[in-house]
């Protein structure tokens, strides 16, 4: 049975880990090579780089960070923020990402989308999306707006509308951040992840929010999700990949084992 | 030495550093002679099937690699490098595969279904994640790896060979699908042993050590 993905998520500026409370006021955590060393043989099932200063510094660090840490990580890695083209694309793939993650660029150009996912294939292309409760929206009928440039530029865009153009387009999978939520520790927003899974046909990961185990319990079955990504829980070690894979075995989730299947 | 038949597509890195990660050295190349020359030759594949099978030709590397399956020396296909040995696949219209393997890629079809535990999934296509292989053939790279082993898988597609006595392992994903083949010098598998961690490399290891 496919198992549910638990993926610790490095915010990386200038080489080093951060993390936004909210997308503002960064903390240091780390660095990135080191942290996805430990998160591998820790139990992570993938790992997801955002480079939040993509679009202003130059790439060559984020090529030679990603390039290290592919050297020694033999799990998935998927590298986003700033990739624009697909030779930007190509160029993250050739140095160890196995999957490119595109949001603002996407939503600029669309057919960036369908360009990458027919040159790599769609399981390449992820598209975040960064949403917003669209304010004086109803509980029982919410909608929320697609954010760019790290959350700083509202596009008028509906989220919904946009995942589904977004899976038309090609993509593969699609990471669906919650601005109200992220940062905040009290759990995914899992009206947007119910909104969002049932839209679309391809993998969903959550992110935004996590703050315990049952956050994640809750975005894997309630929001539907196929996966979930976290940052300040892992970072900050407040709970392990593993403490929280064997919370959610025993909670009935498929999880992979954090030991190794092997004899010899 | 074990070549790594690079063929402009994805992440040939990776590949390489398994390799090295587990004390053998694997160089990436196009090189025919080399592919030629080499002990072992590793397929691997990331991207479309119709790009794929053009870059193999644009680089000449149709003929080095259908020599190298023949030769008897062994040969890993890992995921697109898996399904460009069959005959034909439906990815993007229809496409020709190098057709050493008859038989056909597919892609999943929408509206897969199964129970997960406590959670009822809805199938989502691409097939992407950990999931658990049944080995049902002792391939000499799964020496060491057991029925319900965790490899990471990312694909659409699955492949469909006419010789069901070659299917090496089968992984469920709402229908019961051929994860790897086996047949004489020949492995090759629709997961990433590149990206399956311990398992993985272990399964990498196999192959080096292979004669």
């Amino acid at each position: 049975m496919l198992t549910k993905r638990i993926i610790p998520c490095f915010d990386v500026d200038n080489g080093r880990v951060v993390k936004g409370i909210s997308f503002v006021a960064l903390r240091d955590a780390g660095d990135p090579v080191e942290l996805a060393a430990a998160y591998d043989a820790g139990g992570a099932d993938e790992l997801v780089f955002l480079d939040i200063t993509a679009s202003s510094d130059g790439r060559t660090s984020v090529y030679d960070m990603i390039a290290r840490t592919a050297d020694q990580v033999f799990i998935p890695l998927t590298v986003g923020g700033g990739i624009r083209t697909t030779q930007d694309m190509r160029m993250m793939l050739e140095v160890g990402a196995d999957q490119v993650s595109v949001n603002t660029a996407a939503v600029e150009r669309p057919e960036l989308i369908a360009e990458g996912a027919y040159r790599f294939g769609s399981q390449c292309i992820t598209v975040a999306i960064d949403a917003k409760r669209v304010p004086g929206t109803t509980p029982d009928a919410p909608r929320w707006e697609v954010f760019v440039h790290g959350g700083r530029t509202p596009t008028g865009r509906d989220v919904i509308e946009w995942a589904r153009e977004t899976v038309q387009q090609g993509a593969g999978e699609l990471l669906v951040t919650s601005m109200d939520t992220d940062g905040h520790r009290r759990g995914y927003d899992l009206p947007l992840l119910r909104a969002v899974t049932q839209a679309v046909e391809v993998p969903v990961i959550a992110s935004g929010g996590a703050g315990s185990p049952e956050h994640l319990y809750d975005a894997l079955t309630d929001g539907g999700a196929d996966a979930v990504l976290a940052a300040s829980i892992f970072h900050f070690g407040t709970y392990s990949v593993g403490s929280i894979k064997a919370y959610l075995a025993e909670r009935g989730v498929p999880i992979r084992p954090v030991r190794p299947e092997t004899h010899n | 030495m074990i070549a790594i038949v690079d063929y402009g597509m994805g992440n040939l890195r990776s590949v390489q550093k398994a390799f090295e990660a587990v004390g053998h050295e694997a160089v990436v190349t196009r090189d025919a002679r080399m592919i030629g020359d080499a002990s072992h030759v590793v397929l691997p594949g990331v991207g479309a099937f119709g790009d794929c099978m053009a870059n193999l030709d644009r680089y000449g590397l149709i003929d080095p690699v259908c020599r190298a399956v023949q030769s008897g020396k062994p040969f890993l296909g890992i995921c697109l490098g898996l399904q460009l040995l069959f005959t034909e696949s439906e990815e993007f219209g229809r496409h020709q595969g190098l057709n050493l393997i008859p038989g056909k890629v597919r892609r999943f079809p929408s509206g897969l279904s199964e129970a997960a535990g406590t959670v009822a999934a809805h199938l989502k296509v691409p097939h992407m994640g950990w999931n658990e292989v049944r080995v049902t053939q002792a391939a000499p790279p799964l020496r060491g790896i057991e029925g319900g082993a965790h490899l990471y898988f990312v694909h659409s597609y699955y492949v469909e060979p006419e010789d069901a006595t070659m299917v090496s392992t089968m992984t469920d994903y709402g229908l019961s699908f051929v994860s790897s083949i086996w047949r004489d010098n020949v492995f090759a598998c629709q997961f990433h042993p590149e990206k399956s961690q311990l398992i993985g490399l272990r399964m990498i290891r196999n192959f080096a050590e292979w004669q």
